[in-house]
């Protein structure tokens, strides 16, 4: 490795640890849910490692505590999911030509919301090493984080352990609400997925329809219209 | 326990594909209005369609997980970090479930 190579390693290492310390508190609330699933702690480390999606866990988890089919689980990945599609589109802007195929798929493997967010903050070309650098220390806090939470969470009492549910949705808010304040448009769709949310959650017609299905339903459904009402804006957004 | 894996599996598959194709097949930004859009809005209702009442029904107390969705929106309103904004969810239900239960 050259030495400005070992340089960028080492600065996306720095960058990661503070997010693999958010991860790891995280997670380990989402090892609470997977042990719920009855997932052991080395499932939830693989799981962790090559998923690193909170809502996307939390599909896995939801979806395999239900024992639903693995459609559902492919589709309800696929929604929860679907905000990369957007963030590797917008990193694909951003490589260098000269960048090997390889390089390109693994820095989109690594991309997670907070590595998509520090990738498109530093200036210039990806440098590849930078992500491999950050995804490290990140996803291993991350998994460690998953599997710690399996374990523990059976030695925890139920007070906390009903504290630390609600760690991910917290998460939810904060991934959620900073776009909510730039754009009122963002704030009106999420009060309406809520108040939608909880009406199909509590009438009986929608009883059979499992929570997996009903958040695609819910998702294409509130999603399009808003995509047909309200375009959005910005043809290009870094943020 | 075969379908645990399966489970991790299918999602493992369908997540990287996700995440790899658009690097390596859009070397161009997607130009359908709709598309754009469409994928734009879906996090946000998702996330939010998945936060509620799921925050209610996951807390022992319902005033509690109320409580801890109010906050915790308030400080992500204020572009509190993921960590500090999931801190707070957590310490409101507990303190609420340690007041009222």
């Amino acid at each position: 490795m050259t030495n400005s190579k070992k340089q960028a390693f080492r600065e996306g290492f720095k960058d990661g640890i503070p997010i693999g310390l958010g991860y790891f508190a995280v997670a380990f609330s989402l090892g609470i849910l997977a042990r719920n699933a009855s997932f052991t702690p080395l499932q939830g480390f693989i799981n962790s490692f090559l998923n690193h999606a909170s809502a996307g866990e939390y599909a896995v988890y939801t979806v395999a505590a239900a024992a639903s089919g693995f459609i559902e689980m492919a589709i309800m990945t696929l929604v929860v999911n679907a905000r990369y599609l957007l963030m590797s589109t917008a990193l694909s802007q951003k490589f260098d030509e000269s960048t090997s195929m390889l390089d390109r798929i693994l820095v989109g493997f690594t991309v997670t919301d907070e590595l998509f967010a520090i990738t498109i903050k530093r200036p210039g070309f990806i440098e590849p090493i930078y992500n491999y650098g950050a995804f490290l220390i990140a996803a291993v806090c991350w998994s460690a984080g998953t599997s710690c939470g399996i374990v523990a969470g059976e030695l925890m009492p139920v007070r906390l352990v009903s504290a630390l549910s609600v760690a991910l949705y917290g998460m939810f808010l904060a991934c959620i609400m900073p776009e909510a304040r730039k754009h009122r448009i963002v704030a009106v769709l999420i009060l309406i997925s809520f108040v939608l949310s909880y009406i199909a959650s509590r009438l009986s017609v929608f009883a059979s329809i499992s929570a997996g299905t009903k958040t695609i339903i819910l998702t294409v459904v509130i999603a399009s219209v808003a995509a047909i009402l309200f375009p959005h804006p910005e043809v290009e957004d870094d943020d | 326990m075969t379908n645990t894996y399966m489970y991790i599996l299918v999602a493992a598959v369908v997540s990287t594909l996700i995440r790899v194709l658009p690097v390596t097949v859009f070397r161009k930004p997607i130009k359908n209005r709709f598309v754009r859009s469409f994928l734009y809005y879906v996090p946000y209702v998702t996330l939010a369609v998945m936060t509620f009442p799921a925050i209610i029904d996951a807390t022992q107390n319902k005033i509690a997980g109320i409580l801890a969705l109010i906050c915790g929106t308030i400080a992500a309103w204020l572009n509190q970090s993921l960590f500090r904004v999931a801190c707070i969810c957590c310490a409101v239900v507990f303190i609420c479930e340690l007041v009222l239960c």
